[in-house]
Formats: C-alpha cells, structure tokens, sequence
C-alpha cells in the first residue's frame, strides 16, 4: 500500500501542472460533458494543444494524429487530476475519441483508421453510438435494424433509440442486423453510417428530466457502403463488446461523487428549515453520514481497480460491481439534497427561488437514467452474478433465431 | 501508487486461511467453545506460532513490527474462520497502547509475551464509548473501584487494561489481584469471550502517567474499530461464499436455485456491498498508521458502515439458504453473531457517525 506515485510521476505531474498555468486561460468554460452538440473553435483549439502536450489522445499513435505515447494508466490519473484540479477542460470526450477510436485502433482497417481517427480526435468529426433498439435494450443483440444486400452496399431500415449527440453528429457508429440467416449474436456488423445520408431522420426524445439528452433515429433505404463495416460483416457482437473495455477509468465517476457530496454539505450547512440548519438536524445529518462512508468506499474502491490494472490484475467481482454500486450513491446524494430543502426542493425550470438552478432534480433524474442506462441494474445484477459468481445463466429463449 | 494488498499479506491471508481449514474448522471451534465462550484450546497458542500475536509488535520485543494494515488482513482471515482467541485485545488494542504509553521496562517486559501468546490482556475500553448499568472505573490513591462492562477478551486474560473516566489514564491490573472480581458474560457470538469485572479497591500499575494516555486510547479505539471492521469483512465474505455455493447446488422447481434471478439478484447485492467496503476497510487500516489526520474519521466511517452492511449480508446469506440457513446444524449462525456482536462493539453505527460528524466541524 503506497499512496505515493513516486518521482518520475511527480516530475510528470509537475509538468501538467506547468502546463495549466501556462495555458489554462486558453481553456475554455467547462460545459456539461453529456449530451453535449459539437465542440466551438475554442475547444477544437484547447483540444489540438492538449495533442501537442500529450494530454489527449495520448496513445493515439503518431500517424492517425494523436501523441503517441505508451499506455501508462497512472499518467492518464495523474493528466486527468491536475486539469480537473485547475479546472481546465479536460478536452473533447464523447462517443467517438472515447469509444470508436480505441475500437478502430484494434480492429479497423488501415484505409479507416487514416480516415478517420486524426479528424475524431480534433473534434472535426462528431459521432453518436447507435446500439440500443425500441426492442433491443437489456437483450441487446436482439438488434433488428436490418442492412439488405445491394451492390457493394447495404440498405438499411430500422430504427435506434437512446442515441446521445445524434442531432450534433456527423456519423454514427452502430450495430447492424446484416446476415440474416447467422445466429442472434453472429448476424450483426458493426458499421459507420454518415448522418447526412438520404433516409435518416434523428428526432428529439424528451425524458424526464425535461431536457432532450437523447436521440431517436430512424432509418428508411439509407444507402451504407459495406467498405464501412469495421472488422468482418457479423463479428459486430464482438467489436462492439471489446468496445466496453475502453469506458473511462472510474477515477472520473469517483471524482464526480467526492464533488457532489461537498455541494450537498455545503447546501445542508447552508440551508434551513424552521431557523435549524439542515445539517443539525440528526436525520439528516445520519443520512448524510451512511452516504459520506459509501462515497469514500467508492474512492479507495476506484484506487484499488485502477492498482489492479497496473498490476495486470483482473478482480471479475470487484470490478463489476463499481457501476451497479456508484450510480445508486449518486442516486441517493440527491435525494438528499432535495429532502433538505424541503418544499423548496421541488422548485425547477428556473423558477423564483431555486437552488443551484434546478440541478438537484435535474440531477436525481439523470442519475436514475444512468442507474437504467448501459445495463440495467438488473442486468448488471446478473451479469455479476453469472460472470462473477459463476451461478447457472438465465435460459435464454430464442438464442438460435 | 499502489493501493493493494502486498505479496507478504497475501501470504498471511493465505496461511490463516489454511490453518483455519484444515486444522480448526468451525466443527472443531464448536466443540471448543461449547463450554465457556472464547476458550479456544490451543488455537490462539497456534495462531501464535504463525505470527498473529506480535503483527503489531515490535521486533525488538519479539514482534513483526507490522502496520495495521497487516493486522486487519488477519482479522479478516481470522473472522473467515470465526476463529476465537484474543486477538482484538491481546494482539491489537493492548500491545498498542503499550507501545504508546507504557515504559520501556513495561514494554520489555510485557510485549514479547503478547507476542508469544503466553500473556493475554483483556481490555476495558467500552465505557470509553458509550456507560450503561452505571458502570465505569475510577481511581483514588492509586486503588480502583467500579463496574467494567464488556471487557474486550476478558475470558481468560492474565492482566486487565482499563482505561479511566477521564479518557487519557490507563491501567494495568492483574485479572487474579485481590479487589477484581471477574464474571464470564454469554453473548450470542460463543466465538469472543467477554467478562465484566468488578473493582472494589484493586491496585494496579500506570500505563503512561496519569493523565497522559489520551493519544494511547484515541489510537487504541481507532486500532479497536478498524479490525472490528475487518472482522465484519471476513465473516460478511464467508457466508456469501457458502451462500454462492448452495445456491449452485440447491435444485428447487427442478432446477438450482443459483438460476432463479430472485436468488441471483440477492447473491449480487451481498458482493456489491462487500466490494467497495473491502477498499474502506484498506484505506481506514492505511490511515491509521500513514495518514494520521484522517485516521480517526476513516475508522469512524469503516466501523459504522461494516455495522451496517455486515448484517444484511449475513442475513441475506442465511435467507439464500432457506430453512437450512436457519438450523443449527450448517453453522452459519457462527458467522451471523460474529457479526451481530461487533455490530454493537466500540461504538454503534449510530454513534460512529455522530462521531464522524463532530470530527468534521458539521456540528
């Protein structure tokens, strides 16, 4: 057990830090990160510096655009506390840098990768994530869009839903149904489609929160060259599974809960209710307390993960439980703050009064989408149970298709 | 950066647990601790000789000089096990606080028979948390009166430290002196054994001046709450194993129960709370020695928040089991009281967090 990272770490982060001082004024205004359009000029310029220092797209090799560096998970830690730190953009995230890039480093070809990994990265192009179906949610490889056969093309028709960013994307990347006749997880390919094809229609959906974070997307005859298939057509299940091992270190999420919860004792501190302050009161206060101790579980749980990888160590269970554990405190850090402040924790949209511009709720509302979202609880409880315990699978009905 | 276990507590973990296996299964523990809880036999004289006594101890003093990290690596191993012996007050709260106030003829004398085993020292500390029936110890002209309540592996302890009203003077007093009047107390966990004493004039030797042991016993009930925590741990890890395991075997409605998502679902939730605890329980053993300023807060929250998932694990894991989970005869009760009883020990949930609380200025 050491805390430390050691010399040749601190001479690195003494160099981040450097930087930001340097450059931070040239930072612009950190947004909300999700659902986000497309990146300004300001950001595409913040983004190309942190290339050129190495803190983005850090081993992106050199030829498509990016640093080049070797994988070094501490140094990504150490880039990633000290631009939050100095409160600094951490530079363009989302689907495409996040998600596509490593998974076209690994199986792209090499005509795809230098076509498309330099722009993805500079924020020129912005990409949305179609996986999800009306009918294919928690049963994700019941995908049903499908992509007919035509020439050197597919015509596809179906219908995506969830699709963060689609209405500011340029492409999509995205699971299609191309081989009929193949099993349920081996009929699918994972393919690139340009948003402005003929044919697609991206709608709006409104959840509860009141906001539109989400896209539907609707496929009538869009023309798809198969040229755009990444990797083999019907390996898509595959692609897109190896794709789960590039979701951000969970050190991000951790931070995000250690910040939260300093904004909600600083607003129990703050408000009251009859002249007591909410933080005075014992029920409170003792709520408070249970999700303080689950917060920094969740902090030393996320130092522990991140060991294991640099260890080359794979804890299945301890790993699998961070999602299913970290949404609900999220969850429930809100809650919180709404209980605090009572009758006038339930003001929004700006109304006279509100707190921190509604976010509390806005907040609740979202964290409970993200307890759904990318695997339900549910089915984080049996992919936790299956994979990590090793209990007998679900029987799956129509496995054979 | 580094936030693991090392090669060497693995190791340890690796040995108890064997030990614990193959030589002391909870069949052999039920025999032993039959008659009078927390008589363990030879056990502890065992865990002794594979180095449990003297973790904390100096190597000076015939110890290992090992961080509490290392000791909370065995507790949990030693709860895994319900293993009794006093290794809470023996290995950890009393070699402790001797090495934080005693003298050095006092810690020569006493630590490497800790260390060995051949000495137990049972420790009076939970009326520094929290007085009921009265009871509570003070001192005039050097001789003591009044009512220990609890007293930490009090069973068979050759010398008893006990810690007065004021919080910052220790004591050390031969559990047979004239004035000590010592009773076995039965709790549900036959694993510990507690006793309450009764001082009516009993004349014991300082730890540290009088007045001068405070950091002694605030290091001693963080040290306390911290391996309780472990211990929470190991036995919570215990029966989701044997709870993981019936539930592979187990066939109801012609299948195993382990299939059922209902049953599924209750073995996820007991690892997702286990899980991050696990890395709580690290950080609040790594503080206490590496970063003193959150110490005291980090084994506040370990200990409240083992308190509180312990029991529902073990409560799920006996649910998982069915009627069978409720007999007698599969054992899991040891593991289920073990919990319930450090449950309440140093401090209870409740009371941690006000603590917690306090320790942080919020009121």
């Amino acid at each position: 057990m050491d805390l430390s990272f050691g010399p040749e770490y601190e001479s690195f982060r003494d160099e981040v830090r450097a930087f930001c001082a340097r450059h931070g004024s040239r930072s612009p205004k950190m947004g909300t990160g999700l659902g986000g359009g497309r990146p300004g000029p300001e950001l595409r310029e913040w983004q190309r510096l942190l290339i050129e220092h190495g803190y983005a797209a850090r081993t992106v090799p050199v030829a498509y655009g990016g640093f080049g560096a070797e994988p070094d998970i501490l140094k990504r830690v150490i880039i990633d506390e000290e631009l939050n730190r100095a409160g600094v953009s951490r530079g363009i995230g989302g689907q495409g840098p996040d998600m596509l890039v490593p998974t076209m480093l690994e199986h792209g070809s090499e005509e795809q990768k230098t076509r498309w990994i330099g722009p993805t990265i500079r924020g020129e192009v912005v990409w949305c994530q179609g996986y999800s179906e009306p009918n294919a949610g928690s049963d994700l490889a019941a995908v049903q869009t499908r992509g007919v056969e035509d020439g050197t093309d597919f015509i596809v028709n179906g219908q995506k839903i969830w699709t963060t960013t689609a209405h500011a994307s340029d492409m999509m990347f995205g699971l299609i149904r191309t081989e009929p006749n193949a099993s349920k997880h081996g009929g699918l390919s994972y393919i690139l489609i340009a948003m402005d094809t003929p044919g697609i229609d991206v709608r709006p959906l409104a959840t509860m929160t009141g906001e539109a974070e989400f896209n539907e997307v609707f496929f009538t005859d869009v023309r798809v060259p198969q040229a755009n298939v990444i990797g083999r057509r019907g390996d898509g299940w595959t692609i897109a599974n190896t794709t789960l091992k590039h979701e951000r270190n969970s050190l991000a999420s951790s931070a995000l809960l250690d910040g939260a919860m300093r904004q909600l004792v600083a607003l129990m501190r703050r408000e009251t209710a009859n002249g007591v302050r909410a933080i005075d009161s014992p029920l409170l206060r003792d709520r408070l307390l249970r999700l303080q101790a689950r917060v920094e579980a969740l902090k030393y749980h996320s130092l522990r993960m991140l060991t294991a990888r640099t260890r080359n160590e794979f804890p299945v269970v301890a790993a699998l439980v961070t999602k299913l554990a970290g949404c609900e405190v999220s969850h429930q850090i809100n809650v919180l703050a709404i209980d605090a402040m009572g009758e006038l924790g339930t003001l929004y949209e700006g109304s006279p009064r509100e707190r921190n511009h509604g976010r509390w709720q806005s907040q609740m509302m979202f964290t409970l989408g993200l307890i759904i979202g990318g695997g339900t609880a549910q089915i984080q409880k049996n992919i936790i149970s299956e994979r990590g315990l090793g209990l007998p699978r679900e029987p799956k009905a129509g496995s054979g298709r | 950066m580094d936030f693991g276990l090392s090669q060497e507590q693995s190791l340890l973990e690796e040995s108890l647990r064997r030990y614990l296996r193959d030589e002391c299964p909870v069949t052999r523990i039920r025999d032993l601790v039959a008659e009078t809880p927390g008589r363990d036999g030879g056990v502890w004289a065992d865990l002794c000789a594979l180095g449990v006594g003297g973790l904390l101890i100096a190597e000076e003093h015939g110890g290992s000089g090992l961080a509490l990290l290392d000791a909370a690596v065995a507790a949990e191993s030693l709860a895994w096990g319900v293993a009794p012996g006093p290794f809470l007050g023996s290995a950890v709260m009393a070699p402790l606080a001797l090495a934080a106030a005693g003298s050095a003829e006092q810690r020569v004398r006493l630590l490497p028979r800790l260390a060995e085993g051949s000495l137990r020292i049972g420790v009076a500390a939970t009326e520094m948390v929290c007085r009921r029936d009265d009871a509570g110890v003070v001192e005039r002209g050097g001789a003591l009166s009044g009512m220990a309540l609890m007293v930490l592996d009090g069973v068979d302890a050759d010398q008893l430290l006990v810690p007065l009203d004021d919080g910052a003077s220790l004591l050390l007093v031969a559990a047979d002196a004239p004035g000590v009047k010592r009773t076995t107390l039965r709790t549900i966990d036959r694993t510990r054994g507690f006793a309450e004493v009764a001082f009516d004039g009993a004349v014991g030797e300082w730890v540290g001046e009088r007045g001068a042991a405070g950091d002694a016993c605030r290091r001693m009930l963080d040290a306390g709450r911290v391996i309780l925590a472990a211990d929470i741990l190991g036995a919570s890890e215990r029966a989701i194993e044997m709870a993981v395991d019936y539930a592979k075997q187990r066939q109801q409605f012609g299948r195993v129960i382990g299939s059922f998502q209902a049953v599924k679902h209750m073995c996820a939730e007991m690892v997702a709370e286990l899980e991050p605890a696990r890395s709580l329980v690290w950080y609040a053993a790594h503080a206490f020695d590496a970063v003193p300023d959150e110490a005291s807060l980090m084994a506040a929250h370990a200990k409240a928040h083992l308190s509180e998932i312990g029991p529902s694990i073990v409560r799920t894991a006996t649910e998982v089991h069915g009627g069978i989970g409720f007999t007698d005869e599969l054992n899991l009760h040891y593991w289920f009281k073990r919990v319930g009883v450090d449950r309440q020990l140093l401090g209870s949930p409740d009371a941690l967090r006000e603590s917690a609380a306090r320790m942080q200025g919020w009121i």
